[in-house]
């Protein structure tokens, strides 16, 4: 039988390619058979992910989603899409007390603005084929979980899963499909650079965790699942990703 | 940096205990408000005003208000 899972002739626009777990995203559906256009802001690593991905014939576009030109000049050169994964994002931890109209501004810029914004204009532009499939790569905080030092955050994923419904089913009739995947922590530089958090802190956190800590495997394997046919009756929903944690 | 005003500005993230008698010397997890929220106020507090990003496990290695002023002093002119 075909493999309900693969990517075969389906083109794709991930987001945040440049590390993490966007990186692994385009790494992984190009190994499904995707033709790729991968964006991200730092133009030497997204370089090396277009080095690392599977197969010829994938295109690049450097850019910063929070800035509306670049996010014009990204669509415009964006070829018709089968799949969107809107991957890019940041990672803030302070106290809500610290919180202030900048520090929230930018946050709701990255995580929010800029992925909603890349969708609409797509839209606007005809660029996503019937049948698209939309995936936003989301969070279980703000959405399942509340995490002290994380109100800014949380609050912009939670932004996602709440205009994601409405999306959903606005775009129904065009046979897009339009999900998240909420993961909970996950293994990547993010982790590495969240150094507010000792590491003795890190590691009994992860003891919370039935699994474990994910990685980005975990993660772009999800995605796979949601931008291929085997999800074709599925739309609005939130995959967790938790290795259990919201379990208990 | 001055080590009066960084102490004020260190006592200001507690809430509940009597923070009058802090001093360079004061080992400030060892009271019964000290938790990892604390933890991040600080953190965040040395980054509004000082411009400089401590981690978890500089703060894990210090036990007195001095240590941590010595290690945001020495980022500051570095």
């Amino acid at each position: 039988m075909d493999n309900p899972f693969s990517l075969e002739n389906k083109t794709i626009l991930v987001t945040g390619a440049s590390s993490g777990i966007g990186r692994q995203i385009a790494i992984s559906t190009a190994g499904m058979g995707a033709s790729l256009y991968i964006s991200g802001r730092n133009t030497e690593r997204l370089n090396e992910t277009l080095q690392l991905l599977p197969r010829a014939g994938h295109t690049h576009n450097t850019a910063d989603l929070t800035n509306e030109s670049e996010l014009d000049v990204l669509v415009d050169a964006s070829p018709n899409l089968d799949g969107l994964v809107l991957s890019s994002g940041i990672v803030q931890t302070l106290p809500f007390k610290f919180a202030s109209h900048l520090a929230l501004d930018n946050m709701m810029q990255a995580n929010f603005y800029a992925p909603v914004l890349l969708l609409n204009k797509l839209l606007r532009k005809k660029k996503l084929n019937k049948g698209c499939s939309v995936v936003f790569i989301s969070s279980i905080a703000g959405n399942f979980t509340g995490t002290k030092g994380n109100s800014m955050y949380s609050a912009s994923k939670g932004a996602i899963n709440a205009m994601q419904k409405v999306i959903a089913v606005e775009l129904a009739a065009q046979k897009i499909r339009v999900n998240n995947v909420s993961p909970a922590m996950v293994k990547t530089g993010m982790l590495d650079n969240a150094t507010v958090f000792s590491t003795e802190q890190i590691e009994q956190d992860e003891k919370n965790y039935p699994l474990g800590y994910g990685e980005p495997l975990d993660v772009a394997n999800g995605v796979i699942y949601l931008l291929s046919d085997a999800s074709k009756w599925v739309t609005g929903i939130s995959l967790i990703l938790d290795g259990g944690f919201t379990i208990q | 940096m001055d080590i009066e005003k960084f102490i004020v500005e260190f006592a200001d993230q507690y809430d509940e205990i009597e923070t009058d008698g802090f001093g360079p010397d004061t080992k400030f997890k060892e009271n019964e408000e000290w938790s990892s929220m604390t933890a991040l106020s600080v953190i965040a507090m040395v980054d509004d005003s000082y411009s400089v990003r401590l981690t978890g496990d500089d703060v894990r290695k210090s036990s007195t208000i001095q240590e941590v002023y010595d290690i945001v002093a020495s980022r500051i002119n570095s």
